[in-house]
């Protein structure tokens, strides 16, 4: 070929990439900069987050401990961390503690799972194709205005106080934000992206299966993630009414005993519950969508 | 002169929104010999885009016919290989993964995807690349896997819809000496929508410029220069009076704008 330039003189934007960001940081100069604490959008870095992150939790459990220790706060509205600390403890010996997780992480599996196997279909259909929207679209927005706490006693008529009625209330409070939520993650996948496969003459289903689905499943899957951190909440709302078993119940029959102490404890877990869950799947994600990384 | 390659006749498109009708295209009359390379320039919102769109089977039109070989056209196919501006290559798949993508869709086996894969991304320069994602590639690199995909299947013809729009510069320089060095080395059917008229010269046989909406086709311009093309033929003056030419035509179709 004539030109200087052709096919194969790939040094060009090629050479763009090459650095990796390990050495992109190695080629600035050995200066420390002093960390900017308050300026948009600065970075900080992660040692400085993990201190400010654990300086706040420090300072609320001293405020927490000062309170109680001097007695400005009774017992009985705010036991010291000592006193939720031994409760917690007590409940762990004896197994109780272990009972009631097991029961509400079985629970709250089942009930998401149920809801999910239907919420992320459902939503790739009513996201890939108008008639289906129309048809289910209006509908579940509507039943997502209702409140999930007024159907309680409607589920506790249906299905008696089993487990089924916490399965159904998870599953309404989780199954009608997924599916709008999977939606809006299917209609973002770019137009661009169906015209390829149209231009490939792929038949539809294989689009849907072979692209939307793929390019909308980072989306899904922070869609599951979230809707998980709602789901604890119906969970114990679940439990809290009409239940012989799980975290939430142990809440209700520690409130009817003045247990401040058993109350405060089981909120404690149930966030470190919700924190591990939601940093599992954060950890999951990284490690499906390896592709994401890269240079932005 | 053998039968056109593409052959569009007295096409027509509206759009209808709502009760709005806009005319987009009203009587293109368009024909590309095989092997021909046509660059379509015009200002923006000339229709230019839906020309190609339609010309690809991803847009309906009203009136007239699209010809690929004297057959009217179906909808898309693979005998019309698209490249779009926008990045469109699966995020989730190695840059040799896209392109056999593409060739998996057009039937082929396993072992000959993988091999004619790795040929096109090579006829790009991106050999090195084939296990990268496309999140790993910069701008330009993304575009030529795009080129390699979509050369992979061989179709009958390329249509491309400003392909380095969204590139810098310098980049869009290098793609356009890659383009014309695949394009004179293999020799095929090229559309080029572009509104950058030197890219237009620099790589086309022809230059049809479109008159502002509806669009037509206003004037079509020989290109004369010689090939192969190199960089250097933007400093002739055949170059600078084409342009000059180019230029006043279309910009005849911004007064009143």
């Amino acid at each position: 070929m004539a030109n200087a330039g052709g096919p194969n003189a790939a040094g060009e934007d090629g050479a763009k990439s090459a650095p990796s960001p390990a050495t992109r940081s190695a080629l600035k100069p050995g200066r420390r900069k002093r960390q900017r604490w308050f300026s948009l959008v600065a970075e900080l870095t992660p040692l400085a987050f993990a201190t400010v992150a654990a300086s706040v939790f420090l300072a609320l459990f001293v405020l927490w401990s000062l309170a109680t220790g001097l007695g400005l706060v009774g017992p009985l509205f705010l036991p010291s961390p000592a006193r939720v600390a031994a409760r917690l403890w007590l409940f762990a010996v004896n197994g109780q503690l272990w009972q009631d997780a097991q029961i509400s992480l079985y629970r709250i599996s089942i009930g998401f799972l149920a809801a999910s196997i239907l919420g992320i279909p459902g939503g790739v259909l009513i996201g890939s194709y108008r008639v289906l929207d129309a048809a289910i679209e209006p509908l579940v927005d509507f039943i997502r205005y209702m409140p999930v706490v007024a159907f309680v006693p409607l589920t506790i008529l249906w299905t008696g106080t089993g487990d089924l009625q916490k399965l159904l209330i998870i599953w309404i409070g989780t199954f009608f934000q997924q599916i709008l939520m999977v939606k809006d993650n299917v209609k973002r996948v770019p137009a661009e992206f169906i015209d390829v496969g149209r231009t490939l003459q792929m038949p539809e289903w294989k689009i849907l299966l072979r692209i939307v689905i793929p390019s909308a499943a980072p989306g899904i899957w922070d869609t599951l993630r979230i809707t998980l951190g709602w789901a604890w909440t119906w969970l114990v709302l679940a439990e809290l009414v009409a239940a012989t078993s799980g975290l939430g119940y142990r809440i209700t029959v520690a409130q009817r005993f003045f247990q401040t102490d058993t109350i405060i404890g089981y909120i404690l877990v149930l966030g470190c519950l919700g924190l591990v869950t939601d940093q599992a799947m954060k950890a999951l994600e990284r490690r499906l969508f390896v592709y994401l990384r890269g240079r932005r | 002169m053998t039968a056109p390659k593409l052959d569009v006749r007295g096409l027509s498109k509206s759009f209808t929104d709502r009760q709005r009708s806009f005319k987009a295209l009203e009587g293109i009359e368009l024909s590309l010999a095989d092997n021909e390379f046509l660059a379509l320039v015009g200002t923006s919102g000339c229709g230019k885009s839906t020309l190609l769109a339609i010309v690809a089977g991803l847009q309906d039109f009203q009136e007239g016919e699209v010809l690929v070989d004297g057959e009217p056209i179906e909808g898309p196919g693979r005998d019309r290989g698209v490249v779009f501006q926008s990045y469109t290559l699966m995020p989730w798949l190695t840059a040799q993964r896209n392109v056999e993508f593409a060739l998996e869709a057009a039937g082929l086996g396993r072992k000959e995807r993988r091999e004619v894969a790795r040929e096109h991304l090579a006829l790009v320069g991106l050999e090195r690349f084939a296990e990268s994602y496309p999140n790993q590639l910069s701008g330009g690199m993304k575009q030529r896997v795009a080129i390699a995909r979509a050369l992979s299947y061989r179709p009958k013809m390329l249509l491309m819809d400003e392909p380095f729009g969204a590139l810098d510069a310098m980049t869009r320089h290098q793609m356009q000496e890659l383009l014309t060095g695949i394009w004179e080395q293999h020799r095929m059917t090229v559309l080029f929508v572009t509104h950058d008229v030197d890219e237009a010269i620099y790589l086309a046989d022809r230059i049809a410029v479109m008159t502002r909406a509806p669009g037509r086709i206003k004037q079509v311009f020989p290109v004369g220069l010689p090939r192969p093309r190199v960089p250097e033929v933007a400093e002739t003056e055949a170059f600078i009076q084409l342009r000059r030419e180019v230029l006043e035509s279309i910009r005849d179709e911004l007064v009143g704008v």
